[in-house]
């Protein structure tokens, strides 16, 4: 018994390892090749972190290796080259692949749950927070003795006071 | 009571992660529907002498494939389009996006050839003008050049049935009582 489980953890292990060794291999990144002057390229990698690469979608263009994104630097390159603004390049592509692309959506009506749910859920948790500790609060309020009560209390306290003395 | 809130917080978890995982996150929504197709001049795949512009096509509905050999899905689709070229529905041009003229002559001979023509567009930048980011990727225009429908990924019989046969029948009508 103990063999066979000793026999399944060792493929078990191998595999891991080797899942862990292709992942490490798999993160390793070719250097992006320069192309022309560096400040350039500093302002290209720079706007490229703001926007989305479209094949990989959870990937900036500036980490990507994807082919499309090679092309699209290679684009957002030659409109800097030409005198291009930022806002014009991200004018550029967000008319070719939409709002999407931007890593930051503009604030507009269709965006509005995106950028102020958060908020909105925030301060709705406040509010039950808000809500539910005053109704607890209410709960373990101190209610004030009847006159009944407190005689039969204090009926109670002697009682028992006598018996102790007793 | 005591169940109903917790309930209705399930019910509502549910809702959204039906809608939200039901949904192809490959799928973005292209702003190019309903404006101008961008104009382009590429050489012709098959006669690398002659050009094709989607200015050629003004006056006609068409249907424009974004399609290369090494894409996986396009071998997928590519009997269908043979099958939908041949209907006569509606002609269909295609865009071979960063291929290999070899591979792209070599593709069209083994598997067929479903296009009236092939445009090539070697360096991606027309691809990057229709905001194509994974093929294949399926454009109708209409006679004035005017994008009406863009579909990403195969189109599949039911796509076809569903929404390009409708669409390039409305377009056909709009343009015959202009």
């Amino acid at each position: 018994m103990k063999r066979s489980r000793f026999r399944l953890s060792v493929p078990l292990a191998l595999l891991l390892l080797s899942a862990i060794a292709s992942f490490t291999v798999a993160q390793v990144r070719r250097p992006e090749p320069v192309k022309g002057d560096a400040a350039l390229e500093q302002r290209l990698h720079k706007l490229s972190q703001e926007l989305r690469c479209l094949v990989c979608q959870n990937e900036t263009l500036a980490d990507s290796r994807a082919d499309l994104a090679e092309d699209l630097r290679d684009e957002i390159r030659e409109q800097m080259k030409a005198g291009k603004s930022d806002k014009e390049i991200i004018a550029f592509l967000t008319e070719r692949y939409g709002q999407f692309i931007l890593y930051r959506p503009q604030v507009t009506p269709t965006t509005y749950l995106l950028w102020f749910g958060p908020f909105v859920l925030l301060l709705a948790g406040l509010a039950v927070l808000f809500y539910y500790i005053k109704q607890r609060r209410n709960l373990i309020e101190e209610q004030p003795l009847t006159l009944d009560e407190r005689k039969r209390a204090e009926e109670m306290l002697r009682s028992g006071s006598r018996k102790e003395t007793a | 009571m005591r169940y109903l809130i917790p309930l209705g917080v399930f019910l509502v978890v549910v809702i959204f992660l039906a809608i939200g995982l039901g949904r192809d996150p490959r799928e973005v929504p292209s702003p190019l529907i309903n404006k101008a197709a961008p104009t382009f001049l590429l050489a012709q795949l098959k006669e690398p002498g002659k050009t094709f512009s989607a200015e050629d096509m003004r006056g006609k509905v068409w249907v424009l494939n974004v399609w290369a050999s090494w894409c996986v899905s396009c071998r997928d689709e590519h009997p269908l389009l043979i099958e939908y070229a041949k209907s006569g529905a509606v002609p269909i041009y295609g865009l071979n996006w960063k291929d290999k003229r070899e591979d792209a002559l070599d593709w069209l001979g083994e598997l067929g050839d479903p296009y009236v023509l092939s445009a090539v567009d070697l360096d991606g930048r027309v691809a990057i003008d229709y905001g194509v980011y994974g093929a294949p990727e399926t454009y109708v225009i209409d006679q004035a050049g005017v994008i009406r429908h863009k579909h990403i990924g195969p189109v599949t019989p039911d796509v076809w049935k569903e929404k390009f046969l409708p669409l390039v029948q409305q377009l056909n009508r709009e343009g015959a009582s202009r």
